[in-house]
C-alpha cells in the first residue's frame, strides 16, 4: 500500500515537472503598445481625419514577414495612423502564412487584415470562402484610384469587385552584374536580347577554359523549388509574345502547352539549359537545380560569371560589404526586350486585404493604400529594399540605388507592367505545377513540349 | 485578475504558473482520492478513465478520419461528389505514379535492410568486450530528430564543381579516389536510394537494439544443446538464433515499415520531393497546403493508411503472440 502511495505522488512529481517546463517557456511576446494618447499636431494628423477617431480600437494584421529586423519597419509604419487616430495595430508574422492563413480562415479565427503575397491566393480564398473576404471600403477605393495605376486594382480584384489593396512592389526584370567586370573586359549593357546573346557567346569566347561562364543561376528554394525558373520563363513571354498573348496565357484563355508558350520556354533553355552558358562557378546546367536562389548570384563576386538574372529583392542577398550601386561591387540593369522599344516590366507585390467589416479595419486598410502610409513606411525602412508602386511615393526617402531604379521603371509611362504570372494563376499550377515541372526541365531535362504538357493537365477545372 | 489570463511581468507569470500547478495537483489528488474509495460503483472510475480517451480518439482521430475519407472523394471546394475521381488521377497521373513507386521502395528497402544490419550487428557484438560501445554507436542516431539526420546527410551529399574544394564527405571521397564528383541528390533513381540510406541509418539502431535484447532472452540451454550437436557459425545462427528471435524480427520489420511509411521529414528537408524523389507521406501535405488540392491530399492519406493497416493489424497480432509465449 505504501509503495503504492509513493508510486502515486512520484507520478504527480513528475507531471508537475513537466507542467512546470511548460508553463515557464510559454512566455507570451507583451503585445505592441499603442501610444495613442500623444497629442499630434492637426497638421500632421490633417491626412487623417477621413477615418475619423477610432481611440480603443484594435486592428490585428498577419503577414508573412516573421524576423524581427523585416517586421519592425511595418510595425513602425503604422504609428502615424495610431497616434492620430487613436487605433492600435497589433502585429503577427508566421514563415507558415500561407497555409495557416486558409486555415485560420476556415476555423473563424481569421486576422482583421493580412498580407497576400499572391493574386492567386487571394482569388482561391475569396472564391472558397464566400462571404469571408470584406470588399474593400470607399475610401479604400478612393486611394487606390487615385494613387494607382489601374492594373493594381486589377490585380486586387477578384471576379469584378475590389477586395485587396496594393501595399508593396517589386521589379523583376532585372539582370545583375559587376560593373568593374564589364569595365575591365570592355564589355557594354545590352539593350537588346540579341545583344545580350552577342555578349554571352563573347563571354564564351573569351574564357576558353570553361571556368568562368556568362550566367549563373540556381532555383533551389525548399518547399519552393523552381519559382525563380518561372520568372524566366514569364519575362521571356513578356518578351516574345507581348503583354496580350501573357494575360490570355496566365488566365488560361489559351492553353499553357500552346505552341507560343513552348517557343518561349525553348528560348529560356538556350540560356538555362546551354552548358556554356551556365552555370558559372557552380557547374554544369543541371546544377541549377540543387543551387539555392539566394547564393545563385554569388559567384559574380569570385568572377566566375558576369550576369544573374534576379529580382530587385536580390540586393539583400550580396552580403556584407558589398556595395551595391552603379559605382559599386555589383549592380543590375534592366532585362533587355527584343528590341529597343518596348519596355515590359515582370513585377510583383503584395496585397492587404481585410476579413472583418469593422470601420476601424476599413479606415487601416485605406491607409495603407494612401500615400502617408507608402511615405511613412519608405521612412521606417531606412536600410532600404523596399518601395510600392505609389505615386506620391517620394523616390528621395529611397535609400537604395536599386529601389530608386525599380520605382523609376514602375512608372516609366514607356514601361508595360504586368504581374508575376505564377503569383496569378490558381497555386496547383502557380505553386505547384509550374514550380515542379520547371525544375524537372533543368534537373532531370525533361523536353520543353512535356514540361508544358504536364502543367497544361494540372490545371484545375474550376 | 485579466493578469491571470495575460500575464505580462515576471512575478504575474510565476504566480499563474503555481496556480497552474496548484490545480493540477488538485485534479490529480482528486482523482487518485476517488479512485480509492471502495465503495464507489465501478463504472464511475472506469469512465472518468477511459471517457477522456473515447473523447479525444472519437474528436481528435476518428473524426478527422472520416472527414479525409469523405473529402476524397469530393472536388475541391468539397461541394460536389466525383467518385473516384482523385483516386483515378492519382494512379494515372505520371508524378503520382513516381510517388506510390517510391513509397513502395522505400517499405521494401528500408525495414528489412535495417533489421537485417541491426541484426547482423547485434549478433557480432553480443557479449563481446566493446559490446556497450559498439552499441552505443549505432544507437545514436535514434537520438538526432530526422530532420537533423537530414541536414547532416545533406552536407554528406553536398556537391561543388569539380575545380572548387568539396565541402561534401561523399564528393571528397569521390575526389580522392580520382573519381568526378556527382550530384547524389539529383539523378533518379539514384536518389531515392540516397534518401533511403538516411532512413536506414537512422532505425538501424532500433532494430539493433530491439533484436540484442531478444538474442540475450534466448536461453543459454538451447545455445549450450545446440553446440554440443555440434553447431557453430553461421549455421548456429541460422538454425538457432533466427527462428529463436523470430518474433522480435517480425515486431522490428513492421514497426519499421509503419515508420517508413509515414516518414516525411527525411524527403522533404532533402529535396522537398523533387527530382522523383516524392513519396505518399510527403506529397499529401505538399497538395493538401502547398497547392491548394485538399482533395488530393485526402486520397493520398486515404491510400497511405489502406498501406499501413494490414502492416499494424500484422504487428499487433505478432507482438500478443511473442507476448503469450513468454
Amino acid at each position: 500500500m505504501s509503495q503504492a502511495r509513493i508510486a502515486r505522488g512520484l507520478v504527480v512529481a513528475a507531471s508537475a515537472t513537466a507542467l512546470l517546463t511548460l508553463a515557464a517557456c510559454s512566455g507570451g511576446t507583451p503585445a505592441p503598445s499603442g501610444s495613442a494618447s500623444s497629442a499630434a499636431t492637426d497638421e500632421k494628423c490633417a491626412a487623417f481625419k477621413d477615418y475619423g477617431d477610432l481611440t480603443g480600437k484594435t486592428v490585428t494584421i498577419f503577414t508573412s514577414i516573421a524576423s524581427d529586423s523585416e517586421a519592425k519597419p511595418h510595425i513602425d509604419s503604422y504609428k502615424p495612423f495610431e497616434e492620430c487616430t487613436g487605433a492600435t495595430i497589433k502585429y503577427e508574422g508566421s514563415r507558415d502564412f500561407e497555409a495557416q492563413l486558409p486555415v485560420r480562415i476556415k476555423a473563424g479565427n481569421a486576422p482583421d487584415v493580412a498580407y497576400i503575397p499572391q493574386p492567386g491566393l487571394l482569388q482561391t480564398l475569396v472564391r472558397d470562402n464566400a462571404g469571408k473576404v470584406i470588399e474593400a471600403g470607399d475610401l479604400a477605393v478612393k486611394n487606390v484610384e487615385t494613387y494607382y495605376d489601374p492594373a493594381w486594382k486589377g490585380y486586387g480584384s477578384v471576379d469584378g469587385k475590389f477586395y485587396a489593396v496594393p501595399v508593396g512592389a517589386n521589379v523583376k526584370s532585372f539582370v545583375w552584374y559587376s560593373p568593374k567586370m564589364f569595365a575591365d573586359k570592355g564589355y557594354t549593357i545590352p539593350t537588346t536580347w540579341d545583344e545580350m546573346i552577342a555578349l554571352s557567346d563573347k563571354i564564351v569566347a573569351d574564357n576558353p577554359s570553361g571556368d568562368v561562364k556568362p550566367w549563373c543561376a540556381g532555383i533551389e528554394s525548399g518547399g519552393a523549388t523552381g519559382w525563380p525558373a518561372t520568372d524566366w520563363i514569364e519575362d521571356i513571354m513578356l518578351r516574345v509574345n507581348g503583354p496580350e498573348v501573357y494575360d490570355q496565357w496566365v488566365d488560361h484563355s489559351i492553353a499553357f502547352n500552346d505552341p507560343k508558350v513552348v517557343a518561349a520556354i525553348d528560348k529560356a533553355g538556350t540560356i538555362l539549359r546551354n552548358d556554356k552558358y551556365v552555370n558559372g562557378g557552380l557547374g554544369g546546367v543541371k546544377t541549377i537545380a540543387t543551387t539555392s536562389f539566394t547564393e545563385a548570384g554569388l559567384p559574380i563576386l569570385d568572377g566566375a560569371c558576369y550576369m544573374h538574372r534576379q529580382a530587385s529583392f536580390y540586393q539583400a542577398n550580396w552580403g556584407e560589404g558589398v556595395k551595391v550601386g552603379e559605382d559599386g561591387d555589383v549592380w543590375a540593369f534592366y532585362l533587355p526586350s527584343i528590341n529597343a522599344d518596348q519596355k515590359p516590366v515582370l513585377g510583383g507585390g503584395e496585397f492587404a486585404a481585410i476579413f472583418a467589416d469593422r470601420p476601424e479595419v476599413k479606415a487601416f486598410q485605406a491607409y495603407l493604400a494612401s500615400p502617408e502610409w507608402s511615405n511613412a513606411k519608405a521612412d521606417a525602412t531606412p536600410n532600404g529594399g523596399w518601395l510600392s508602386a505609389n505615386k506620391k511615393l517620394d523616390i528621395n526617402k529611397l535609400v537604395q540605388p536599386v529601389d530608386k531604379l525599380s520605382y523609376q521603371i514602375l512608372s516609366d509611362p514607356k514601361a508595360v507592367f504586368r504581374f508575376d504570372g505564377s503569383d496569378l494563376m490558381p497555386s496547383a499550377v502557380g505553386a505547384g505545377s509550374f514550380w515542379k515541372q520547371m525544375t524537372d526541365w533543368i534537373a532531370l531535362g525533361k523536353s520543353s513540349q512535356d514540361v508544358a504538357d504536364a502543367i497544361e493537365k494540372s490545371w484545375p477545372a474550376k | 485578475m485579466l493578469w491571470l489570463l495575460k500575464p505580462e511581468t515576471l512575478p504575474e507569470k510565476f504566480a499563474v504558473m503555481i496556480l497552474a500547478i496548484l490545480l493540477f495537483a488538485l485534479v490529480m489528488g482528486l482523482v487518485l482520492a476517488v479512485v480509492d474509495r471502495p465503495k464507489l460503483p465501478k463504472w464511475v472510475p472506469v469512465a472518468g478513465y477511459l471517457g477522456p480517451a473515447v473523447l479525444l480518439i472519437t474528436f481528435g482521430l476518428l473524426w478527422p478520419g472520416m472527414l479525409t475519407i469523405k473529402n476524397s472523394f469530393f472536388s475541391r471546394t468539397g461541394a460536389d461528389f466525383v467518385g473516384l475521381e482523385n483516386y483515378v488521377r492519382i494512379f494515372t497521373d505520371e508524378t503520382f505514379v513516381t510517388v506510390i513507386i517510391n513509397t513502395l521502395l522505400w517499405v521494401a528497402f528500408v525495414p528489412t535492410i535495417a533489421t537485417a544490419l541491426g541484426l547482423v550487428y547485434a549478433v557480432l557484438v553480443d557479449r563481446t568486450r566493446v559490446e556497450k560501445f559498439a552499441k552505443t554507436l549505432i544507437f545514436l542516431p535514434m537520438a538526432i530528430s530526422m530532420v537533423g539526420a537530414s541536414i547532416i546527410w545533406k552536407f554528406v551529399y553536398e556537391y561543388k564543381p569539380a575545380s572548387q574544394p568539396q565541402i561534401g564527405l561523399m564528393n571528397q571521397v569521390m575526389v580522392w579516389l580520382g573519381l568526378e564528383p556527382q550530384q547524389w541528390l539529383l539523378n533518379p533513381p539514384l536518389n531515392t536510394f540516397m534518401l533511403i540510406m538516411v532512413m536506414i541509418w537512422i532505425q538501424a539502431g532500433f532494430a539493433m537494439t530491439v533484436l540484442s535484447a531478444a538474442i540475450k532472452a534466448i536461453p543459454d540451454e538451447i545455445i549450450e544443446a545446440a553446440k554440443v550437436d555440434g553447431v557453430t557459425g553461421m549455421k548456429l545462427f541460422w538454425w538457432v538464433t533466427v527462428p529463436s528471435v523470430r518474433p522480435a524480427i517480425v515486431v522490428v520489420l513492421t514497426t519499421i515499415a509503419m515508420g517508413t511509411l509515414k516518414a516525411f521529414d527525411v524527403v522533404y528537408t532533402m529535396t522537398g520531393g523533387n527530382f522523383n524523389t516524392s513519396i505518399i507521406a510527403n506529397e499529401f501535405y505538399i497538395q493538401s497546403f502547398n497547392q491548394g488540392q485538399p482533395q488530393i491530399g485526402a486520397a493520398l492519406a486515404v491510400i497511405l493508411f489502406v498501406m499501413i493497416a494490414p502492416i499494424i493489424i500484422y504487428n499487433v497480432r505478432q507482438m500478443r503472440i511473442s507476448e503469450g509465449e513468454r
